[in-house]
């Protein structure tokens, strides 16, 4: 660890000052004279014609400023939203593509499905009119049961989209692992539902907007992760407001988790409706608003199966899973569960031959798309759940079998069969170090001792791989992605020496205003104190794809890099003039240039001022001002990867599961704040283990009203279900970004599940139950354990 | 029906006019734009409108503002002692980094002063646990918050807050 502030320093957070004195400024809190407010009507049916909509009485009520409805969107001739992945299914043919307007023209499809709009002075004066507006619906059958979405007979959602299925994807050769399979000596079988997720950053989303009559300029305000793109879909897909006329922008963001990367109906509708109505419009969601229309994560139902040899050496794997896209395909939602779940199915092992089919289903559910890990959870728990079977049907240690299996570090970099090519790791040291750290050797003792406290205590592995860091441009535009995945950075000193430093990038809680300001201090010298790190603003940064995926540092990080090196470039010429030196004698270092071998010397803050007051200058050969900015384009994915060991204990009479403790071991390169990606990995473990223990989205399978639809009814993991964690790291850093660095943004969810579970079905083993669901509930467990006697006795 | 208002928040004496359904943190945020105090949720659970009436903690979206007629309220912009000092509590969050978003924050911060003083600043990590059970956060998974809770109470009892 570096002491200071650079490189590998613990550096205390610059944003927390402004957070922990309610300083912070979230969309909501921005006051914007002469506001009005929107509130949403929203469906109160999962499947419905519209038969009629009559606002009249609504508009003539107090405070009530406008009202609008799909047929307003229609008149002005308004696109739909899109969804910005293209995936060809096996046949060639691009996905099935339903229209996905703003707001529903003639039918709804999901409970929250947006039917108008009401602007009034007040955001109460708005919903009383919400209330009296009266929709007359014809209510159809919903289809929401995903499992059986895609039957002959269920309802259907799309025209588009005959038998609801939008697309059916494979990867690998079926006949090479069917050939593999008829070979095995053993085959292990896992059927497996990913549950359905719902984000809850605890921000909810909000959108405010203003139209300037005078210029035509549009400002949107909006919880996003990613404001360019944003406004790039706003304007060339769904308002055409052109893009230099639309500003956006993500102040401090309350959280995303992937929620927040989307374009979303009411921020498309506030943007439009500001120029119509004349004054700033500002919208939030409610609580319940966020259940039922955040993009919603996971929920895939699989079945896998894993050929062995006789010694436990992976031969094949197989695995079909249906995939839950909700009633519309959100921004991404297509690349989820096919270019960023079945391309991770080799996890760490060198499984030579797989074959993953991927149906897509809509439903009558709200739209599923990223949420933290997105893809990469799904098939870790897959994987990871299925290598955990096999080594109880083989009868052999979890942790041997996983060892025999792993990609050995002399194979990198490493072509999986999968597409993916993996550039580093070192996966034996890792697990070595999580056994250490979680004292699995005694665990038996530890489970005998529960048992003797009437308590069945269990034991769970988790070896996750994660592709992050998206990645080479050329590459992901093969695939079908309508964007490029670059980052930008712009370095701009001030005549002062103090410097501004635009990043594409945004920060919702990743602590980049200190990360990146680190970077900065480190390479070019600069105090701390002087540097700001910009962000979040289409007009003051440059054209970014914002924050996802684990990119921000392995990608945007390596942008600033890039940056930094055309400043020193430049600062040399400039500095070899001040010396009287040859520029190719001038180095760099700790702040300052200097001329090789002599004790010459010029600081960098002498060398821009220079260049803002270029009077002793070579302007011949320099252009004044020091102000760079880079794009950089990733020659590949980052490959963080890890193994978790959970160890919970469970009580047989009331089916509650303890987690008792939790270790991580991780490999994510080079660290640049330690502090920060400790509480990185803290809050992705939660998460993960929410999915595992607690939470769980449920649609009522008759009427697809969301049962789940707050937090009296979805649990939230909260501090007193956790102890505290034990983390360990491994470093072999990224060979291919100037930083050495992996992502660590949703390794803890990614890993978490599955370690989970495999601890939960080891400790219900010696009831002879094989196998347990997501979420593991008191009442889950409990009529687990009820119905395992009949279990055991087969 | 419009209704008048008046308390005293972070020492200062405030009036307002409000509705009778206009609750407490409302009022904070929309007639003072003291916009600290956070909404996160619409049934009392998530905890990031926490504020202090007279001494006591309550969740501001679960009160009237007519209800906090005559109180005296702090809220998270009423903690520091000065611009460049900030309350133990505060301290300790940043030293612990114990918040990532910044969201759930505020609420944190004053239900942990509220738990610390309420146990005497004594706490050990079980009972902090279980008293944040009205305090949600998604980004930290409550370890450094945890950790910041117990560093902040022997602070706040030598600091005299």
């Amino acid at each position: 660890m570096t002491a200071g502030t650079g490189i590998g320093a613990r550096v205390l957070r610059r944003e927390d000052k402004r957070f922990l004195t309610g300083t912070g400024r979230y969309v909501d809190d921005l006051p914007l004279a002469r506001a009005t407010y929107a509130y949403f009507l929203r469906s109160p049916h999962a499947h419905a014609k519209i038969k009629s909509i009559d606002t009249a009485k609504a508009k003539a009520m107090p405070g009530v400023v406008e009202i609008f409805t799909g047929k307003d969107t229609a008149d002005a001739k308004m696109g739909g939203l899109i969804c910005g992945w293209v995936v060809k299914d096996k046949n060639g043919e691009p996905h099935k593509a339903p229209a996905h307007p703003v707001m529903a023209l003639d039918t709804v499809r999901y409970v929250g499905d947006t039917v108008a709009m009401i602007v009034a002075n007040s955001i109460d004066e708005a919903k009383d009119a919400a209330e009296a507006i009266k929709v007359d619906y014809e209510v159809k059958p919903a289809n929401v049961d995903l499992a059986h979405a895609l039957d002959k007979g269920a309802p259907q959602v799309h025209p588009e989209a005959p038998g609801n299925l939008i697309y059916d994807w494979e990867i690998g050769v079926k006949a090479d692992v069917d050939a593999a399979f008829a070979k095995a000596a053993h085959v292990t079988k896992l059927d497996v539902v990913n549950n359905r997720l719902i984000p809850n950053a605890m921000e909810p989303r909000a959108a405010a907007a203003e139209y300037d009559k005078g210029t035509g300029n549009y400002t949107l305000w909006s919880t996003s992760q990613n404001p360019h793109v944003l406004r790039l879909i706003l304007s060339a897909f769904v308002l055409g407001i052109p893009e230099h006329k639309l500003r956006v922008v993500a102040p401090d963001v309350g959280g995303g988790f992937g929620s927040k990367i989307f374009c979303y109906n009411e921020e498309t509708m506030v943007c439009w409706a500001a120029s119509r109505v004349g004054r700033p419009i500002k919208w939030t969601a409610e609580r319940s608003e966020s259940f039922m229309t955040d993009a919603h994560g996971r929920d895939h139902v699989t079945h896998a199966e894993l050929a062995m040899d006789k010694d436990g050496k992976f031969l094949a794997l197989k695995v079909e899973t249906i995939a839950n896209m909700g009633a519309y395909l959100s921004t991404f939602s297509t690349a989820v569960p096919t270019y960023l779940y079945a391309t991770l199915l080799a996890g760490q092992y060198t499984t030579p031959l797989i074959y993953a089919n991927v149906k897509a289903a809509v439903t009558h559910t709200a739209p599923v798309d990223a949420y933290r890990g997105a893809g990469r959870p799904e098939a870790t728990f897959v994987i990871e759940s299925i290598v955990s079977k096999a080594a109880v049907e083989m009868k052999m240690d979890t942790a041997e079998l996983r060892r025999k299996n792993f990609i050995p570090k002399e194979a990198f970099p490493y072509q999986t069969p999968v597409a993916l090519q993996y550039d580093s790791g070192n996966y034996p040291p890792i697990i070595d170090e999580a056994i250490k750290i979680s004292g699995y050797k005694d665990f038996e003792s530890r489970r005998a001792e529960a048992k003797s406290r009437g308590k069945l205590r269990g034991i769970g592995f988790s070896s996750y791989i994660e592709a992050c860091g998206l990645a080479p441009s050329n590459v992901v535009g093969s695939l079908g992605a309508g964007v490029g995945q670059w980052e930008s950075a712009q370095i701009k000193f001030n005549p002062t020496g103090n410097v501004q430093v635009m990043t594409g990038a945004h920060s919702h809680g990743q602590g980049h205003e200190t990360t990146f300001a680190q970077l900065i201090h480190d390479r070019l010298g600069v105090p701390m104190d002087q540097i700001e790190i910009v962000h979040g603003d289409t007009s003051t940064t440059p054209f970014g794809m914002g924050t996802y995926g684990s990119r921000s540092l392995a990608v945007g990080g390596s942008a600033i890099m890039k940056a930094t090196d055309k400043i020193i470039a430049k600062g040399k010429k400039v500095a070899a003039h001040l010396m009287e030196a040859d520029v190719a004698d001038v180095e760099f270092e700790n702040g300052s240039f200097k001329v090789a071998g002599t004790d010459k010397s010029v600081p960098l803050g002498q060398v821009v001022f220079a260049a803002y007051v270029p009077h002793n200058y070579p302007l011949a050969e320099v252009e004044p001002g020091m102000d760079e900015n880079a794009f950089y384009d990733p020659a590949n994915f980052v490959y963080p990867s890890g193994t978790q060991i959970c160890e919970v204990e469970i009580d047989p009479d009331t089916g509650k599961v303890e987690v008792i403790a939790h270790t991580a071991v991780d490999d994510f390169g080079n660290i640049i704040n330690p502090m920060i990606v400790e509480g990185q990995v803290h809050g992705g473990i939660v998460q993960g283990v929410g999915q595992a223990l607690f939470e769980n989205a449920v649609y009522d399978k008759g009427t697809g009203q969301l049962i789940s639809g707050s937090y009296m009814d979805y649990t939230m993991p909260r501090a007193d279900n956790f102890p505290s964690f034990k983390l360990g790291y491994k470093t072999t850093p990224c060979p291919h970004n100037p930083l050495g660095v992996k992502g660590c943004g949703e390794a803890g969810a990614i890993a978490a599940p599955a370690a989970v579970m495999n601890a939960v079905r080891d400790a219900l083993a010696p009831l002879g139950i094989k196998h347990v669901e997501m979420p593991a509930t008191p009442l889950n467990i409990w009529q687990t354990i009820q119905g395992a006697h009949g279990v055991a006795a087969e | 029906m419009t209704l008048s208002v008046a308390m005293t928040v972070n020492g200062k004496a405030v009036s307002g006019k409000v509705e009778a359904r206009t609750l407490l943190v409302q009022f904070l945020r929309e007639n003072l734009g003291m916009t600290g105090t956070h909404v996160g949720c619409d049934t009392s659970q998530c905890g990031a409108c926490v504020v202090d009436v007279d001494g006591k903690s309550v969740k501001s979206c679960t009160m009237l503002a007519v209800q906090a007629e005559g109180t005296k309220v702090t809220t998270i912009e009423g903690l520091a002692p000065s611009a460049d000092k900030l309350h133990p509590m505060q301290e300790a969050f940043r030293d612990n980094h114990a918040l990532q978003c910044g969201f759930c924050t505020p609420g944190m911060v004053m239900s942990a002063i509220d738990m610390v003083k309420r146990n005497n600043y004594q706490l050990d990590e079980a009972t902090v646990r279980r008293e944040l059970e009205g305090n949600l956060c998604r980004c930290t998974g409550y370890h450094n918050i945890v950790k910041a809770i117990l560093a902040a109470a022997p602070a706040m009892k030598s600091a005299g807050v």
